[in-house]
């Protein structure tokens, strides 16, 4: 009798864990998730990206600084697949390796935003009263400016170069992320099951590791793919502007900019660089729609 | 309403007293000893010194801020350190254009974002959406500053219909509104097809089906208008991103403004005018946000209550 009732047990608990398996956010996730065929081409376009970040500058044709005399401003050939530039360096060698620096000022800047932003976001959402106080009119403060004017701000106290705009587009994410991350925090923090953790006796370090910054990664993961997209084009923009990637590094922005004294005679120099910020952008945003849509609960097909 | 603009009014005072006083501490986040770098690497010790009485950097931080803050109520902004002209004079000029570029930037961003997202939020999962919204995930994606070099070596090198920069008719504003307006106009199509869709669920909606409406006046008459709410606060929110992109079309169509200003007195580390124009700046987007929240307290009673 005995046996039997716990034999029913497992049976019922196995079903149960069935039904788990079945419903899995994971698994709901990955099956609306591969519905976008955008969203999956771009990932696996990004993870093209990242190799040939890491391979791009060994397998190139032409080495970032190596002239050619006899080619200089020429137009895209057999030879210079995207052309030359006026000191007849190979274009198209130039962003491959430049692939590596804007994915790199991307996903660094992003991630120690993202970083910052969480931390400042649950402390806030989670302790409340003046601390969240503070911490939000601080938040308030820094995107009373828009957001390229705070880096370029940032920058003129800093000075110009790329790890300084990596600091920079860092600093202008961490209030969106924490007001984001707070937001989700609260939320997560009057459900059902973290009053009863909380009423177990639960210490804050535990219920915040194991609850609330769980319930909050959807959130973040979807603006942080976003974000990687802006993080990119400003970091591109503040190159352009000459308060970057200073030449001749491969900086798209930096290449860009370069191009532009002759945009008359030769404007694949402009063209091309400009494509790949493009193209890289693009791939970034489309895939975040699409982290997001598989994401929302509230979205059915 | 009035305790309404009331509140609003307060709860800015406490933002601009932080960002002043983040504007007044900029030049002492410089590391290293700020007086010596705006004197420049070869200036003598007694150049230095100069600087520092000019920029007040002598005095006691706080009494440093009263004066800031004292000049700044009598509309004293310092003077430019490369010109040796008051701040106010450098940047009153610049003022005007700055405004009615970002200005036409956002009236055609405002039309084509609300046709295209109408256009595919009422032929959702059609051709015109997929269209519409990848049209709008490009714009999003697009460098301001590359389309815009493109536009210039189309419409003014290659085919000369439109100047290639500066400001001298009504034809100069053509090519840097439409760049700057681009990445607004995609982010207000997505908006307002996802607020569209949304209100197209509701019950109004279906009783003005019920009623036999035209499926145009349902749309532009009944749905449209109440989606524009939230619409609303999202383009107010695209000021922001107008006035930060017009520091880098300026510099693309040399543009007499205050962005093609501020990157040149950044090179030049002209202070005074950087401090200036981040405040001005600054002023400026919490305005707007004011304003829009006021236009959102008049659009949706409810809020006014809360």
């Amino acid at each position: 009798m005995k046996e039997l009732h716990l034999n029913k047990r497992e049976e019922y608990m196995n079903l149960s864990l069935e039904i788990i398996k079945v419903k899995s956010p994971i698994s709901e996730f990955w099956r609306k998730f591969k519905k976008q065929k955008l969203a999956l081409f771009s990932f696996f376009f990004i993870l093209f990206l990242i190799v040939l970040s890491i391979i791009g500058p060994y397998i190139v044709p032409y080495g970032t600084t190596e002239p050619d005399y006899k080619n200089i401003l020429s137009g895209p050939s057999v030879k210079h697949w995207a052309g030359t530039d006026a000191y007849g360096r190979d274009i198209f060698s130039r962003i491959i390796a430049g692939t590596q620096i804007s994915l790199f000022v991307g996903l660094v800047s992003v991630l120690l935003g993202a970083v910052g932003g969480t931390i400042l976001g649950i402390i806030s959402g989670y302790y409340g009263k003046w601390v969240d106080r503070v911490i939000m009119r601080i938040c308030d403060v820094l995107l009373a400016f828009p957001g390229i004017l705070l880096a370029i701000g940032i920058i003129a106290i800093l000075g110009p170069g790329l790890g300084n705009v990596v600091i920079a587009v860092a600093i202008f994410s961490i209030p969106i992320f924490a007001r984001i991350v707070r937001s989700s925090t609260l939320s997560v923090k009057s459900t059902l099951y973290v009053e009863a953790t909380k009423s177990v006796g639960a210490k804050h370090k535990r219920i915040i590791w194991k609850h609330i910054f769980p319930g909050t990664v959807s959130s973040i993961i979807v603006y942080f793919t976003m974000r990687i997209g802006t993080a990119i084009l400003t970091a591109a923009s503040l190159s352009f502007l000459g308060l970057g990637a200073q030449p001749p590094s491969p900086e798209w922005g930096a290449m860009l900019s370069g191009g532009r004294d002759y945009l008359n005679t030769a404007p694949h120099v402009t063209f091309f660089p400009g494509m790949a910020i493009f193209v890289t952008v693009l791939a970034f945003n489309l895939l975040g729609d699409g982290l997001r849509d598989a994401l929302d609960p509230k979205i059915e097909e | 309403m009035f305790r309404f603009v009331a509140k609003r009014l307060l709860e800015i005072i406490p933002i601009l007293f932080l960002v002043t006083i983040l504007i007044f501490l900029f030049v002492h986040l410089i590391p290293g000893d700020p007086a010596r770098l705006v004197a420049g690497t070869d200036a003598t010790i007694e150049d230095v010194e100069v600087v520092r009485k000019e920029l007040g950097l002598d005095k006691p931080l706080h009494i440093q801020y009263f004066t800031y803050m004292g000049n700044l109520l009598q509309g004293d902004f310092g003077t430019s350190l490369k010109t040796k002209r008051p701040v106010i004079e450098e940047i009153g000029s610049r003022f005007m254009p700055t405004f009615w570029l970002t200005f036409w930037s956002m009236v055609w961003a405002v039309i084509v974002g609300l046709l295209i997202g109408a256009i595919s939020a009422t032929k959702r999962n059609k051709w015109q959406d997929y269209l519409g919204m990848f049209g709008a995930v490009s714009g999003l994606s697009l460098p301001s500053f590359w389309l815009g070099l493109m536009l210039i070596q189309l419409f003014a090198v290659t085919l000369g219909w439109l100047p290639t920069g500066g400001l001298d008719s009504w034809k100069s504003y053509i090519l840097p509104a439409f760049t700057l307006g681009t990445g607004v106009a995609a982010v207000i199509a997505r908006f307002t097809r996802s607020s569209l869709m949304d209100v197209l669920k509701e019950d109004y909606i279906r009783t003005g089906r019920s009623k036999g409406l035209t499926e145009r006046k349902i749309v532009w008459g009944h749905g449209l208008r109440n989606a524009m709410i939230p619409v609303v606060t999202m383009t107010g929110l695209q000021f922001g991103f107008l006035l930060g992109g017009s520091v880098v079309i300026e510099t693309v169509f040399s543009w007499p403004g205050l962005g093609k200003l501020l990157i040149d007195s950044v090179s030049y580390r002209d202070y005074p005018i950087i401090q200036t124009e981040m405040l001005l700046f600054a002023v400026e987007f919490i305005l707007i946000n004011l304003v829009v929240d006021l236009l959102y307290g008049i659009l949706n009673p409810q809020i006014r209550y809360e």
